[in-house]
């Protein structure tokens, strides 16, 4: 099945997917040292989404988040790429800077459509996203 | 996104990678808020300076721009460090962080953005004349630009911003047009404002109550510049305001009149200002009194000086400001009158962005909403008082 959306960040990756259905702050909810999600209560709190196609509604939390994306990119912890239902401005920031293709509204809810464990190919510069 | 001959060649790299890095980011942003094309900003104000905030991450990111080959085209001023760069060993800071501070300034520096290090650049010279496009970061700043001097800025974040004084550019949506300026909510003032503790009050009640939207405020009084600073800081904070209106008093509160009619109408009391400073309220019990949140004025520096002037403080009364008003307060005989009292006076650096923890800090008091509201955040018992509250409190 291909979803088809908005390229926000281009380039091309795959990977499993790993599906948040809350938002996700880098800052404060992501380890960038081990690239595991830390946030209490959080649904994916404990999950690593170390080069997972992360998938997940949108962005919260500081701004500083951004920044956090690029260490963790630096230190090979980084997702291979992100999916939103739709992004916003911290996290189209962190993708931007540290090279992760970033896709949104999709023309179907890929937090719906996308399970955790599936294989996905994300073709950002297109906006297509591939589940097999 | 429309983009010119000239953008799209920048977009393309044919001024260096660090120009297209920071093209990618405008034009990647700007589709995602929607914006229609790219417009020449006059200035910048860049945030994300403190050492606390970037931590090694943000460090690195800035040191790769300017290994890049990244440079200011246009005016760029910066937001406070972590720490006064001359005095940090005094305001207790760690060597850890020092070391790492001093890398952050320097890589702002070898791009060319002016080590202002100052939340309040438009008290120091940086100015923008009413209408014009500017990009800067900083809540309180932004909230200044937009609504005191009327240049047009969104809320701006420390990689766009600094994108924007490498090309010259801003995507061109939100606060930038027209439509987006219009009230959305009529303030109307109940109660006569006293303080800037309470214009700092209104601020605060309002972003609460506003969110993200514009406020037109009625029965302001006349505040004076301190007060409007304070009360942007505030609504700033509490919500993310960018722009609010003062009938009689902002300069496109006339312009903003004729989209009144049928807006609703909230009013605030006496009341709701009590009870905003009494949220942030509790009892430390060895506070640091701060003054200068956000940075002060001459003016500011001044009324301190009058106030501990021949006292023997024995609390701790620390004033905050910036490099240019604390070298004119120098000259003008305030700083050692309020280092004579057993007060200090730092540049570079706030109440905010310092580490205070690792400085060892156990409580605040302050006049600032604010600043109340990141000490509460940050876990410190604090105080809100006038300062003529606080400089009598530190000297009991």
């Amino acid at each position: 099945m291909i979803l088809t959306g908005r390229k926000v960040m281009g380039g091309k990756a795959e990977g499993e997917a790993l599906v948040s259905t809350e938002p996700v702050s880098f800052y404060g909810g992501v380890d960038p040292v081990t690239g595991c999600v830390t946030e209490p209560g959080h649904c994916c709190c404990g999950e690593n989404i170390t080069g997972k196609v992360f998938v997940f509604p949108t962005g919260k939390g500081s701004t500083v988040g951004s920044y956090v994306i690029y260490r963790m990119k630096k230190l090979g912890t980084a997702p291979a790429a992100i999916i939103n239902v739709e992004t916003e401005a911290i996290l189209a920031t962190g993708c931007v800077i540290s090279d992760i293709p970033l896709v949104d509204m999709l023309d179907q809810n890929p937090v719906d459509t996308i399970k955790t464990g599936m294989y996905v190919k994300v073709d950002a510069d297109d906006g297509k996203v591939e589940i097999d | 996104m429309y983009l010119t001959r000239k953008q799209e060649h920048m977009l393309d790299g044919e001024e260096g990678l660090a120009v297209r890095k920071s093209m990618e980011l405008l034009v990647a942003l700007g589709n995602v808020f929607g914006a229609e094309k790219l417009v020449p900003v006059e200035s910048a104000h860049i945030s994300g300076v403190s050492y606390k905030n970037l931590g090694d991450a943000g460090t690195e990111w800035l040191e790769e721009q300017a290994a890049m080959g990244a440079k200011c085209r246009i005016r760029a001023t910066l937001n406070p460090a972590g720490m006064d760069m001359e005095k940090w060993r005094e305001m207790n800071v760690p060597e850890e962080f020092a070391i790492g501070q001093k890398r952050v300034i320097k890589a702002f520096i070898d791009m060319g953005v002016e080590p202002t290090c100052t939340c309040t650049p438009y008290l120091i010279g940086h100015v923008p004349r009413r209408g014009t496009q500017v990009a800067w970061a900083e809540s309180n700043a932004v909230c200044f630009v937009n609504s005191v001097l009327g240049a047009r800025t969104n809320r701006e974040s420390g990689p766009t911003t600094l994108a924007s004084a490498v090309t010259g550019v801003a995507a061109y949506y939100g606060y930038r047009l027209n439509e987006n300026r219009k009230p959305a909510k009529i303030i109307d003032i109940r109660t006569p404002l006293e303080s800037r503790l309470d214009y700092s009050a209104l601020g605060y009640v309002t972003g609460k109550l506003m969110k993200s939207s514009v406020p037109y405020f009625r029965n302001m009084g006349k505040p004076d510049m301190e007060s409007m600073k304070t009360l942007g800081a505030a609504c700033a904070t509490s919500g993310g305001i960018a722009l609010w209106h003062g009938e009689g008093v902002t300069p496109e509160a006339e312009w903003a009149s004729q989209y009144l009619e049928g807006l609703e109408t909230i009013t605030v009391e006496r009341k709701e200002l009590e009870e905003a400073k009494a949220g942030l309220m509790s009892d430390p019990d060895n506070p640091t009194y701060c003054i200068g949140c956000p940075h002060c004025s001459i003016k500011e520096l001044e009324e301190t000086a009058n106030l501990v002037k021949g006292k023997n403080l024995k609390g701790r009364l620390w004033v905050f400001t910036s490099r240019k008003v604390y070298d004119d307060a120098e000259k003008g005989g305030l700083i050692k009158i309020i280092e004579d009292a057993g007060g200090k006076v730092y540049r570079d650096t706030c109440m905010v962005v310092a580490p205070l923890h690792e400085m060892g800090w156990q409580g605040v008091g302050t006049n600032s909403m604010k600043g109340g509201h990141y000490s509460v955040a940050h876990g410190f018992p604090t105080k809100l008082a006038t300062v003529d509250k606080l400089v009598e409190e530190a000297s009991k």
